[in-house]
């Protein structure tokens, strides 16, 4: 049983910091951002995720997150390549920063909300960003994704919770 | 002089940081009695990010909003279990330090009673049998073995000699 335990403990499967969510299966949390100031991309609410448009990423973001900037070219490239719609949520982060960020790097999100108090990242229960949210077309949360989404593995679980929640434009 | 008087300074600090909190005073309410509440509950909830950390003693951001949350439920009129509730259904039950007694919860409950009861009921059964053994060996000699023994304790005289 002690051996039992210390396979467990030690197997590489496991991530003794991975927080189970209780929005999966639930419906996306109450929230109603505005747009990043001086940004010419719209603001972003639950309104939008349950506006039938079918399955988007909701990603947590900021530009003083190092793993944001790493993960913002899978993202970029989802957009571009598979067609994904991402909603981002530009969280704790100064507005002329955020701007700078993405004119710099390119911005792979359709909407943004701007979250400088950080409730809206409360209401989604993350601990940190960046982080990642499928939600289906009814605006249901139906996968979440801790940290920035880079390799293979972790871009094909994406893209499979993606397919899962019906994107008929995920080529593959 | 000026040692002593290190020393003394050190001391001081140190005694300070014993009871430090991470509560900043533009947090703190005017109600003592909202405020008492909400110090309560900041020491039972986790920190999401530092895990092991309650809110109450932790400087990351997240924990400084969730304080700052907690204080405006408080003053909006929530009882503590409301706060609680609002947590739970943003974190789970993760987010509590001391984990509620439910049908997902038992086994991180009771496991320890449980293997506390296979080991203390393992040692019974090891000293029983060990016990029982032991009697058995003084007891139960057969007549063959007792016939061998005695003739271990008084050998017979060699006959080819006399």
């Amino acid at each position: 049983m002690i051996g039992g335990f210390a396979v467990w403990g030690l197997s590489s499967d496991r991530d003794p910091r991975g927080i189970p969510s209780v929005l999966i299966a639930q419906p996306a949390p109450e929230f109603d951002l505005p747009p990043v100031p001086g940004m010419d991309v719209p603001g972003l609410a639950r309104t939008d995720l349950a506006a039938g448009n079918g399955p988007v990423l909701v990603n947590f973001f900021a530009s003083w997150c190092v793993a944001c900037k790493a993960e913002h070219a899978v993202l970029s490239r989802l957009t571009r390549e598979k067609g994904v719609t991402i909603y981002g949520i530009n969280y704790k982060d100064k507005a002329v920063e955020a701007t700078r960020w993405l004119t710099d790097l390119g911005n792979p999100y359709a909407r943004i909300g701007f979250d400088l108090p950080g409730r809206a990242g409360i209401e989604w229960g993350i601990s940190g960003v960046p982080e990642t949210f499928v939600v289906d077309a009814g605006g249901t949360v139906v996968h979440r994704h801790v940290g920035p989404i880079l390799g293979p593995e972790a871009q094909a679980e994406v893209l499979e919770a993606l397919r899962q929640a019906a994107l008929p434009k995920v080529a593959s | 002089m000026t040692g002593y008087r290190l020393v003394l300074a050190a001391a001081i600090l140190l005694a300070a940081s014993v009871s430090a909190r991470a509560v900043e005073p533009d947090e703190i309410l005017k109600d003592p009695v909202l405020e008492a509440r909400a110090r309560a509950i900041s020491t039972e909830v986790r920190c999401v990010v530092c895990q092991n950390e309650s809110i109450d003693t932790s400087n990351a951001g997240i924990a400084r909003d969730l304080r700052i949350l907690i204080r405006e439920r408080l003053t909006a009129g929530d009882s503590d279990a409301a706060v609680f509730a609002f947590l739970v259904a943003r974190y789970g039950d993760f987010v509590l330090l001391r984990p509620p007694f439910k049908p997902e919860t038992y086994l991180l409950w009771l496991a320890p009673f449980a293997i506390m009861l296979t080991g203390g009921g393992a040692i019974v059964v090891m000293l029983v049998r060990q016990n029982n053994r032991g009697r058995g060996a003084v007891t139960n000699l057969s007549a063959d073995e007792e016939r061998a023994l005695i003739g271990v304790l008084q050998p017979e005289p060699e006959e080819g000699r006399s």
